[in-house]
């Protein structure tokens, strides 16, 4: 297999409001290698949420196609889709997305269950991804027990525990506050450090500064797509 | 995902809306309470009509031989009734016959009872239920003596004049003196009191124990039934079938003494403690057809109750089905977690309905004489329905949220 991890080609979005059709993405052909670490921008409406649940597989493309590790995703229904998510993809949100009445534990073991991982083994991940972005002491607090970057480092372990192929974050630190994104900044640093593959959005450009590759997107199209090779040793 | 897992969201939910959780399983709780309920009173019921009215008004696999039914349940025509009144009595010669002849071993006594008089000393009282019978006779009630001994069969062949009492008699009348050995005039005529039976309690609140028994030839017999006359010939078997051959013989050997033609009639009565629970068979029955619908129609209510707040859990709960599917969970793990909620609730609320129901039953059981026992069977059909009522409440509203698009979920608010 190779180095190739997300292959999209001529995809396209549409969404139909009544008598109107929004054009969400017109086209986009891209391609993402292994351990990449790839920042998506764009002016707002331009596309980058609509790319990010495509490539999630929360949502599928109007036409066009997209592989992942070499499998067809585009072509997937429901259950393989849910099944695809499990496995492959990890995704945080802008609004972390926690289960308010579930632990911190309880939420990072969610993918786990759906795995059909046994209690035990659960719990030893779930505790480890915790300890890998800082909260091995905070697994018992519930959402409304933790700060913001906390409740985000929760959701960060949550998109880890199943291993994924990629990670995908849509405007990650959108909600916080710049000391806040900062720490937030380095859980994703490091993690592209030890391997992973990470996708986020943003509009900051401090923060695209960190990727290795800044891709841009305008009306749902790709405008520009840059390599940084200078910043991805740092 | 696992079923426990399930189960134990479902009741971490329940626990955590404590009072919206109670309300919307009311109907499963009532419906059950009153399966539960119902079923042990009626089968208390049963076990009393049975053990302490039928059966301590006739006997054990005991029948009686009369003229006509005197344990009435529902109207007699007044065409029936007069039939009865032109019946022959049931003869000394007719006892006779049967005790003699009858192939399947039996006891027998025969039978004469008058409300009378008696007195002790200065005592007396009126309405006593005064009986002729044989020395079987006491077996036959299954009359165990407190103190004393029951009368002999020597006793009723020479009429010797004892009588034993029953305990209310004994209390009123020798109130602080043992009646063993005291005389005790009946209607004027000197008896002796040689024993006193075990106190019998009430029946619906009769008193059991007013009453006294004579040897059958004993000389008050001729105020309790006509010359040569019995009001009734009781015969007992070993066991329900003996009875039954008993029956099928005494009732063929009184048509040949009748000389009743086939198809005729019988002038006579067998009178069974299956008689005398007819009229609470109807009772039970009608109570126990009722019983379905009644709990029919609070599960159905309970179901609608669960499926509108499963509904309302699916509306508020969107995002969180969004987050679970964008983690990977199936429409089947959706599905099952709801339709597992649901079941846990209407569980719960079975739960608590055959607590209630066996609660009400040993309220019932302890307000009144009612042996109210729970029946083993309810409880199970209480369980079973209600987690079939919360599985049937749950997958219309579990399948809606199994159905939702991940995208549009997570973003509800
Ligand atoms: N569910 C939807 N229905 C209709 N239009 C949508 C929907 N989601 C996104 N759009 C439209 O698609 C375009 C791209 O949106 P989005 O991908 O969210 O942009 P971005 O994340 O870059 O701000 C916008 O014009 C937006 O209004
Ligand atoms: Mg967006």
């Amino acid at each position: 297999m190779s180095d190739l991890v997300i292959q999209i080609r001529e995809l396209t979005r549409e969404y139909v409001m009544g008598a109107d059709r929004v054009h969400a993405l017109r086209g986009v052909t891209l391609q993402i290698q292994r351990n990449e670490y790839v920042a998506i921008m764009g002016p707002s409406g331009s596309g980058k949420s609509t790319m990010m649940n495509i490539l999630g597989c929360l949502d599928t493309p109007s036409a066009g196609e997209y592989w992942l590790n070499g499998q067809e995703v585009s072509r997937m229904v429901d259950d393989a889709l849910a099944r695809v998510r499990n496995r492959e993809i990890g995704f945080v949100f802008q609004t972390f997305n926690l289960l308010p009445r579930a632990t911190a534990l309880e939420n990072v073991e969610l993918p786990l269950i759906y795995a059909g991982v046994s209690s035990k083994a659960r719990r030893e991940r779930a505790v480890s991804a915790l300890q890998r972005v800082g909260l091995g002491d905070r697994i018992g607090h519930r959402p409304n027990e933790l700060s913001g970057g906390q409740r985000q480092r929760v959701a960060i372990a949550r998109a880890l525990v199943n291993r994924p192929s990629i990670l995908l974050a849509d405007e990650p630190t959108g909600n916080l506050d710049s000391a806040t994104s900062e720490e937030i900044m380095r859980v994703f640093g490091e993690l592209h450090r030890q391997g992973q593959t990470v996708i986020l959005v943003t509009h900051e450009a401090d923060i695209a500064a960190r990727a290795n590759r800044v891709v841009v997107l305008r009306d749902g199209q790709l405008a520009s797509d840059r390599l940084q090779p200078d910043r991805a040793a740092a | 995902m696992h079923f426990f897992e399930a189960v134990r969201m479902a009741l971490r939910t329940i626990v955590t809306q404590k009072l919206k959780s109670f309300f919307s399983l009311l109907g499963v709780l009532v419906g059950v309470t009153f399966l539960i309920a119902v079923v042990s009173i009626v089968q208390g019921m049963n076990v009393y009509m049975e053990d302490k009215f039928a059966n301590r008004l006739i006997g054990l696999n005991t029948f009686q031989l009369r003229r006509m039914p005197n344990i009435q349940t529902g109207d007699t025509p007044e065409e029936t009734w007069r039939e009865w009144q032109r019946r022959p009595r049931v003869t000394y010669a007719d006892a006779d016959y049967i005790e003699t002849r009858l192939h399947t071993p039996a006891l027998f006594s025969r039978f004469c009872s008058e409300r009378l008089r008696v007195a002790y000393g200065s005592k007396s009282a009126k309405g006593i239920d005064i009986a002729g019978a044989d020395a079987a006779y006491f077996q036959i009630k299954n009359y165990d003596l407190a103190s004393g001994r029951p009368f002999t069969p020597q006793e009723v062949q020479a009429g010797t004049p004892v009588v034993v009492i029953g305990d209310l008699l004994a209390e009123k009348l020798f109130e602080g003196v043992d009646p063993i050995g005291k005389p005790l005039l009946i209607e004027g005529l000197p008896y002796r009191v040689v024993g006193v039976v075990e106190k019998q309690g009430t029946l619906f609140g009769i008193s059991m124990d007013k009453f006294a028994v004579t040897p059958f030839n004993a000389p008050v017999r001729s105020r309790i039934c006509a010359w040569n006359t019995l009001d009734e010939f009781h015969v007992q078997a070993a066991n329900p079938a003996s009875m039954v051959a008993a029956m099928d013989e005494v009732e063929a050997m009184m048509r040949i003494r009748r000389q009743l033609k086939p198809g005729q009639r019988s002038n006579f009565y067998l009178q069974t403690a299956e008689a005398a629970l007819e009229g609470w068979h109807k009772i039970a029955a009608i109570l126990f057809m009722a019983l379905p619908g009644l709990v029919a129609i609070s599960l159905v209510v309970g179901g609608i109750v669960i499926m509108n707040i499963m509904l309302m859990a699916v509306a508020e709960r969107t995002r969180e089905i969004g987050i679970r599917k964008a983690l990977g969970a199936k429409r089947r793990d959706i599905l099952a977690q709801f339709v597992v909620e649901s079941a846990t609730l209407s569980t719960v609320g079975a739960a608590l309905g055959i607590g209630l129901g066996i609660l009400l039953a040993f309220a019932v059981k302890a307000a009144t004489p009612l042996p109210a026992a729970v029946a083993p069977w309810s409880v199970g059909v209480g369980v079973v329905l209600g987690i079939a009522v919360g599985m049937g409440a749950g997958i219309y509203p579990a399948s809606r949220a199994s159905r939702l698009d991940p995208i549009t979920a997570l973003r509800a608010e």
